[in-house]
């Protein structure tokens, strides 16, 4: 049996690799959320600040709006544990820049691409990603 | 023109996180727990989205410029550096601990309380660590 939740990921995925094309078709740009974010805060995306300001706003705005108007709610299960939040965000921030790329950039752009720093990049994040809920799950028990 | 691509661009980005469900940091350390109740959804995600943006670099790749008349991004040299390396370990390892990555951070924003403000803000002090940290010799000498 197909599970909703399958149904619902491949069509959300369908909806984001359409964002990445209209990015790519339309303004000649990878469409990477730590680029985009990245660039803004660090200066160095000084030259397409607009696009940047622009495509953030539509990323906040659209979820909302759809929840606003369709009167739902979506789960996100975040954890209240401030350590976590601070550590894990840093973790994140960091290394997605160090990398030049996080899920977005080197996952659905790159993958697609065939590009082995994409391919190679998923396969370490997706590696790490598995090893640190091992550890902070079933061995330290703190998630 | 630039304006609304990337508006509309980003304005789909959300929606799709949001359909998909990697707004939900249960369903990500679900993909990510292999070794325990391992949830398949965002193998659905991740390969729903390589459809059409495989598609779009087909386009791209024979079009050899974009709509507003900027060239298609060249393919970056094909080398496994130590920064792409330890910095998708790195970031690996913060997108299991919280369930969360750049995209769905700020796409939960409005409804992920205060808990996702911190995240953001973490996220982006981390952004910032990154600056002097890719200056490091380690990482401008050589590959891995």
């Amino acid at each position: 049996m197909i599970e909703q939740s399958f149904i619902y990921g491949a069509l959300g995925g369908l909806v984001i690799g359409l964002a990445g094309a209209v990015y790519l078709l339309g303004n000649g740009r990878v469409m990477g959320a730590s680029g985009i974010i990245g660039g803004l805060v660090d200066g160095s995306g000084r030259s397409t600040l607009r696009d940047r300001v622009l495509f953030i706003a539509g990323l906040i705005a659209a979820p909302w709006l759809a929840l606003t108007f369709s009167g739902k709610t979506a789960e996100t299960n975040i954890t209240s544990d401030p350590v976590i939040l601070i550590v894990a965000g840093v973790l994140v921030g960091l290394g997605a820049r160090l990398a030049n790329g996080c899920t977005s950039g080197h996952g659905v752009c790159g993958i697609s691409r065939l590009s082995l720093r994409g391919i190679a990049a998923t396969v370490f994040y997706l590696l790490a990603g598995g090893l640190s809920v091992l550890v902070f799950k079933h061995i330290l028990g703190v998630i | 023109m630039r304006g609304l691509i990337s508006f509309t661009s980003g304005s789909l980005f959300g929606l799709g996180l949001l359909i998909s469900g990697m707004v939900d940091t249960n369903r990500v350390q679900g993909w990510l727990d292999i070794f325990g109740d391992w949830d398949p959804t965002l193998a659905f995600v991740l390969g729903g989205a390589i459809l059409p943006m495989a598609a779009a670099w087909q386009i791209a790749e024979r079009r050899k410029t974009a709509w507003v008349g900027t060239p298609i991004p060249a393919r970056a040299e094909q080398k496994i550096t130590r920064d792409l390396a330890i910095g998708s370990a790195i970031f690996g390892a913060g997108w299991g601990l919280a369930g969360l990555c750049p995209g769905p951070s700020f796409a939960a924003l409005s409804f992920a309380g205060w808990q996702g403000i911190v995240f953001a803000i973490a996220m982006i002090c981390g952004m910032l660590i990154a600056v002097p940290t890719k200056r490091l010799r380690f990482f401008s000498s050589e590959a891995a």
